[in-house]
């Protein structure tokens, strides 16, 4: 009979990116569910609801600071919240090893291209651009 | 009022009835097989009998080769944790009248560890992190010479619920995070470091809480309460984790 060996040091050490990320998640869901649903009902309901929604009145919200802020900041909450939870799925559902990071690798470069299309989308989105021809205007660029 | 006699003996009791319930056990033999495979065994049972009655039946009186752990067979020591119709269970806690005899009663061994011969498995990983909780109690200070350490009634009840655990990995043996790839701690160790780490005796409990909060750790638990719903004693394992978890973000019990 050998002595039973007893682990004297913990398994791996340094920052613990996990504890982050289960705060993250939390915090991002709370958040989420508000900006979320204020969207849609801001979208969908107000005014003369879903029929509103036209090129004109995505320009028109982007060009309110605020709905920039509350778009760009749902962009980013909602991409890195999906993300980890697709990282999360990746874990319990692959063995470590190439197949697995070949997949997280193409979730975090997803991510990363989405967000920063999105953001510069939203913060330079312009409906009636300098110099372009008539034709290729909406309508309300004239006025 | 009179006393029994043996002139007036006691009207016999109507027999009990028993009825033939067909077992499917997932049989594997190292020596033999390369695939473990499903063998039917059909035994005559009683409402009352146990699932383990059933196997002792089998192995007593129809093949002797059946493998499976047993010590007590009464729901203490722990080591009949089997999946019984998907579910993880005792063998020895699982009565047949609650099973639905009209199909035949699944019987394999728990997942997630590797397996050795029919319904036993290599227990060694699931202790491996049992060990690595350390669940002992480590006290700073030494008791009074020939005192106990002194403990309210409310400090005690703080973690009565995760001493009820014996250790059967029914619950680290359910968990879908578990068998992925074994690297989880899994809900048993989690519990019993909750029942240090939130002993009012015990001053370890930052080092539990370290331990476990690691990428393998309490954040890998999903909540699926699987855990729960498999522990034969009653223990409320996602609620333990849970506590594990809000404990460690405190970074104190």
């Amino acid at each position: 009979m050998t002595a039973i060996p007893f682990p004297d040091e913990p398994r791996r050490r340094g920052t613990n990116w996990e504890k982050w990320g289960w705060i993250y998640m939390r915090i991002s869901g709370v958040v989420l569910v508000v900006l979320v649903f204020g969207h849609l009902f801001v979208n969908l309901m107000v005014g003369e609801g879903v029929k509103a929604i036209d090129f004109g009145f995505v320009g028109g919200k982007w060009a309110d600071p605020f709905w920039q802020w509350w778009d760009v900041t749902m962009l980013w909450l909602a991409l890195i919240h999906g993300a980890n939870g697709m990282r999360t799925v990746v874990n319990d559902y692959t063995k470590p090893g190439t197949v697995q990071r070949i997949l997280k690798g193409a979730l975090l470069a997803s991510v990363v291209v989405l967000i920063v299309l999105g953001t510069l989308v939203v913060f330079t989105f312009e409906p009636c651009p300098a110099g372009s021809p008539a034709d290729l205007l909406p309508s309300f660029c004239a006025a | 009022m009179s006393t029994a006699t043996l002139e007036q003996p006691p009207a016999e009791a109507a027999p009990i009835e028993s009825f033939t319930v067909t077992f499917l056990i997932r049989r594997f033999d190292p020596d033999v097989d390369t695939e473990p495979r499903w063998q039917d065994f059909d035994v005559e049972m009683y409402p009352t009998d146990r699932v383990l009655d059933a196997l002792h039946k089998i192995k007593w009186e129809q093949d002797g080769s059946l493998t499976f752990r047993r010590s007590c067979a009464h729901g203490i020591c722990g080591s009949d944790a089997m999946r019984i119709n998907g579910r993880n269970r005792l063998a020895c806690k699982t009565l047949i009248k609650d099973l639905d005899i009209s199909k035949p009663i699944y019987v394999e061994a728990i997942k997630g560890l590797p397996l050795e011969k029919d319904l036993i498995v290599d227990m060694e990983p699931f202790f491996a992190s049992y060990r690595e909780v350390q669940p002992f109690l480590q006290p700073k200070t030494a008791a009074a010479p020939g005192k106990e350490r002194v403990q309210s009634v409310a400090e005690r009840a703080r973690f009565d619920d995760t001493t009820k655990c014996i250790l059967c990995a029914a619950c680290t043996s359910s968990c879908p995070v578990f068998w992925t790839d074994g690297q989880y701690f899994g809900p048993a160790a989690i519990v019993n470091a909750h029942r240090f780490i939130f002993d009012s005796r015990d001053d370890e409990a930052k080092v539990r809480l370290d331990i476990l909060n690691d990428k393998e750790g309490v954040w890998r638990c999903r909540t699926t309460f699987n855990c729960t719903e498999a522990c034969p004693r009653g223990i409320e394992v996602t609620k333990a984790i849970a506590e594990v978890k809000q404990a460690v973000m405190r970074g104190k019990p």
